[in-house]
């Protein structure tokens, strides 16, 4: 018969150590108790969820196939309150009694409530599992007033994530500096005007005696008598190790569960590991120790006792976007034979010290640039000899800066820190179970499924040997700021936050890309109706010039010619323009609109002017033009008109921008002359009615345009078409034309979210579109009034020098 | 080596706008200065790939994006990043500020008829005066 195997908690530590008893012989019929309702999920990425970058269900690392997969019973929602060592029973608070031969308790660690009064009320939160970060994020948004008491990594992580769902947040922390066990008095600083910087308020040295409020919380009072005004508070004080149920069945426990180096208790049939367990004195919390142990246990549990567990260096890294905080080791300078490196630099932030002691690093604290951590961590772990390179331990030599060479790793170096998994591991793992993707590698390996900081190795050491890698679908807008186009519009609103790069330089790398500035760009005009600090440098040369560039850097000129409709006089003053400008090149476009081509920068401002007509904005991404047919007016065919309709359209939506080029079209018949239907909008005329129809399409892919709505007045038409645009505006990512837009989301939701959208929606959607039109302006009028001197103008040096 | 530098003043601080860069043609050259903030930095005016107008480009940290096909220059090097290709590269030019007018180092006319790569630039290179293509491809 299969001995049973109770495992009490469904956690990280709890559940890798089983997935490790699996590669074991014999084999156990398992049973794990889970007290929240959720599968194994990554803890470690709670902070995440609640800055909104993942969602929960991104951060499942065992799904309910697993356990199938392997036979586990799985009993979630019960809590085991007790144990009989005797009879070898454990005890659920539903009443259940089960039965074990091998006992092993994973039950991590609890909250620390330090004494204080008022714990009870509602709005006071602790922030340990999936349910506590679903509260918050209910109680979250955007002007709320949060107090995160507890300035350690999980106190700051809340307070960042509470932060970026627009909560106004004060840190109150008991200590003179912030994560004092992790971090010294200066890179405490460092960090602290980092997170001050962020906009999230620091109080140290202040003792919190209670949570004030009637019933609900409404502020924390301290001891020094200030008081400090909240919505709600979370308390991250520190954890503790559960251990309670060791104490019930009679184990050797201290702070926690005490273990040998074999992981064995004091009863040769129970086990314990993870944040509960104390061994040599040291009770972990964090990640990789607790996998180690895992790995010790396993082979223990399955009489394959031989591995021991002789302790963990110790490493954090705080995970929060814009806050690179990575210690490991001892940091302290007191022990004799310590020398301390250090460097900063106030201004870029930057805080970095090694501790050497015998020629061997002992500890290492960097704050603002983590780049490095890697080869710190490594350093440690192995012991390294830094004799030799005693001049470069904080600036490796300039062979050494390239970067991580994946191909120059030895194959024993560990890259995934919390799962223990090395190089060798994972090239293996890719020519023999053919790995394409990271998420295979990770089912895999469990590489980069702790902190995730050993991403980017893995998929670069995919890349190198997996012969078929294919990247990740890209999700957030690029890797400056990573977080998905709808949540950054979120906070952009919630943060009121106007220019590029503010928002670059809290929430991203602060230096952005030729990907995220546009986007950010548009986001803001759109966000803000026009309303904005438009940041010239964060646009496309196009949009910083209102022309074309050209293969040579010359420009291309198109002015609007509304419905295509144009004059003798227009194109009289058209031709003059061309001579007198030299314009190489006259040419009809496919939008009914005439371009002129190859026009230097300098000549921009006076050819508008000559033009005498408004930008047609063929430049940039935004409103082009309305195509239109002769309709009523001289057709034989025509049944309405199309052409007054689309001139009228292309009049209400002009000088806008879109996530990205926006054609629209009229046409008097279905016969469709000017292509209606195949435009991002149509407006089709039918005998006594319009049909509007959107996300056409007929570039790089052909599309026929759905029908949004059949009406029968061209107001109605009219208002159905800007109904839309609206809500493409609002809620297209940037760059996705409409044809995309429209098949991600779905006609039929279109249509419930414009046209067919409650009052108060279709006249907010009209509101702040009439707010962005009130702003916009031909954007030509700039050649009379520059934004700035030399916008146009070729800069001529002051001091003339010979070729 | 080449001969003997001289620094040429070109225009006031003003005229480059932060973040953004400005084309000036000087001693047959076309040079794209551009303003960091704190700091301006000067490399020859055209993309090794297919000629781009760089002054023209969006500036990313040290990095300037040309406009035409997004390659990216690195402003410090006058390299072009993760250049598959043999490194290609623009010459790179010294510059300085001086009474809110700024200053780009330029070779003496005699005997260069080439771009010379700046002090700035040459760190990056072996010590061969022939090694970077400092012309438009």
């Amino acid at each position: 018969m299969m001995q049973k195997l109770v495992v009490v908690g469904n956690g990280m530590a709890g559940v890798a150590c089983v997935e490790q008893i699996l590669k074991h012989a014999p084999k156990f019929e398992i049973t794990i108790f889970g007290d929240e309702t959720h599968v194994n999920y990554n803890r470690i990425l709670l902070s995440s969820v609640l800055a909104g970058e993942k969602v929960a269900d991104e951060i499942v690392l065992n799904g309910l196939e697993w356990y199938r997969k392997h036979e586990i019973e799985l009993r979630l929602g019960v809590r085991i309150v007790d144990v009989d060592s005797e009879r070898k029973t454990v005890t659920g608070d539903d009443g259940s009694v089960t039965p074990f031969d091998k006992l092993l308790v994973a039950t991590g660690s609890t909250p620390l409530i330090p004494p204080m009064e008022g714990v009870k009320k509602e709005g006071v939160f602790v922030f340990r599992n999936l349910d506590d970060t679903r509260c918050l994020l209910d109680y979250a948004g955007p002007g709320k007033k949060a107090v995160v008491i507890g300035g350690g990594l999980l106190g700051l992580e809340a307070a960042r994530g509470l932060q970026v769902q627009g909560c106004d947040v004060t840190v109150v922390h008991l200590m003179d500096t912030l994560m004092e066990r992790q971090l010294d008095f200066t890179g405490g600083s460092y960090l602290k005007a980092k997170m001050e910087c962020l906009g999230v308020k620091v109080l140290l040295e202040r003792n919190t005696t209670a949570i004030l409020g009637n019933g609900r919380a409404t502020g924390v009072a301290l001891k020094n008598g200030e008081t400090v005004e909240a919505d709600f508070v979370v308390i991250a004080a520190g954890i503790r190790p559960n251990a309670e149920l060791g104490r019930k069945a009679g184990l050797h426990v201290n702070r926690g569960i005490v273990v040998n180096d074999y992981m064995e208790t004091s009863n040769p049939d129970i086990f314990a590991v993870g944040e509960c367990v104390e061994h040599n004195g040291i009770c972990y919390g964090l990640l990789a120790p607790l996998l180690e142990q895992g790995k010790v246990l396993a082979a223990t549990i399955t009489g394959n006792r031989g591995p021991v567990y002789g302790g963990t260096v110790q490493a954090a890294k705080l995970k929060i976007m814009g806050v690179d905080v990575f210690s490991a080791g001892n940091f302290s300078e007191k022990a004799a034979g310590t020398d301390a490196i250090r460097y900063e630099d106030p201004a870029l932030g930057t805080y970095k010290k090694l501790t050497v002691r015998d020629g061997k690093l002992a500890g290492v604290i960097l704050v603002g640039d983590t780049s490095d951590s890697h080869r710190y961590m490594e350093w440690l772990r192995a012991q390294t000899d830094l004799t030799a390179m005693r001049r470069q331990l904080l600036f490796p030599g300039p062979g050494d800066d390239a970067g991580l060479d994946v191909a120059e790793m030895a194959d024993s170096k560990i890259v995934c820190g919390c799962n223990g998994v090395t190089k060798a591991t994972i090239i293996q793992a890719v020519h023999e179970k053919g790995i394409n993707t990271l998420a295979q590698l990770k089912d895999c390996t469990r590489a980069s499924t702790g902190c995730g900081s050993c991403t980017e190795v893995c998929q670069q050491l995919l890349k190198a040997v997996a012969p078929e890698f294919q990247e990740e679908a890209k999700k957030s807008l690029c890797k400056c700021i990573p977080f998905p186009e709808g949540k950054l519009r979120e906070i952009l609103r919630s943060q009121r936050l106007r220019s590029v790069q503010e928002v670059l330089e809290i929430y991203g790398n602060g230096v952005g890309c030729e990907v995220c500035k546009p986007a950010l760009s548009y986001m803001l005009d759109m966000l803000w109706c026009g309303d904005h600090d438009e940041d010239r440098s964060a646009r496309f040369i196009n949009d910083r010039v209102h022309a074309n560039i050209q293969k040579d850097g010359t420009f291309s000129v198109v002015p609007r010619i509304r419905g295509g409709v144009t004059s003798a006089k227009e194109l009289r003053r058209i031709a003059d323009v061309a001579e007198k400008y030299n314009v190489r090149m006259v040419k009809i476009t496919g939008s009914q609109r005439i371009d002129l081509l190859g026009v230097k920068k300098a000549d921009l401002p006076s050819i508008w002017a000559d033009l005498g007509m408004p930008s047609g904005q063929a430049y940039t991404k935004g409103v082009r033009m309305v195509k239109t047919c002769v309709g009523t007016d001289f057709c034989r065919f025509g049944v309405q008109d199309s052409t007054k309709a689309g001139i009228e359209l292309e009049r209400r939506l002009e000088n806008l921008y879109t996530p990205h080029k926006l054609k629209m079209g009229a046409v008097g018949c279905p016969r469709n002359c000017a292509e209606a239907t195949v435009k991002d909008i149509g407006l089709v005329g039918q005998e006594g009615t319009w049909q509007v129809v959107v996300g056409g399409a007929a570039g790089k892919k052909v599309r026929k345009a759905d029908l949004l709505i059949t009406v029968e007045s061209t107001e109605e038409a009219l208002q159905a078409a800007t109904l839309f645009f609206q809500h493409y505006r609002e809620n297209a990512n940037y760059l996705e034309r409409t044809y995309d837009f429209v098949e991600r989301v779905g006609i039929e939701k279109v249509r419930r979210e414009t046209v067919y959208a409650p009052l108060a929606v279709q006249q907010g959607l009209r509101e702040r579109l009439r707010k962005s039109k009130r702003i916009a302006r031909d954007a030509w009028l700039e050649g009379d009034t520059p934004r700035h001197p030399t916008q146009f103008v070729q800069i001529e040096p002051l001091e003339k020098v010979p070729a | 080596m080449s001969g003997n530098k001289q620094w040429v003043r070109i225009t006031p601080v003003q005229n480059i706008p932060l973040r953004e860069g400005r084309s000036v043609s000087v001693g047959g050259r076309e040079i794209a200065i551009f303003n960091l903030g704190n700091r301006f930095l000067a490399v020859d005016g055209r993309c090794p790939h297919k000629g781009g107008p760089l002054a023209e480009g969006i500036v990313t940290g040290t990095i300037v994006v040309c406009p035409l096909h997004a390659w990216k220059i690195n402003l410090e090097t006058g390299c072009a990043a993760k250049a598959d290709v043999n490194p290609a590269c623009v010459a790179t030019y010294q510059t300085r500020v001086e009474s809110g007018i700024v200053l780009i180092e330029l070779p003496e006319p005699s005997g260069a008829e080439q771009g010379n790569p700046s002090l700035f630039g040459e760190q990056n290179w072996p010590a061969s005066s022939d090694s970077p293509s400092t012309s438009p491809a």
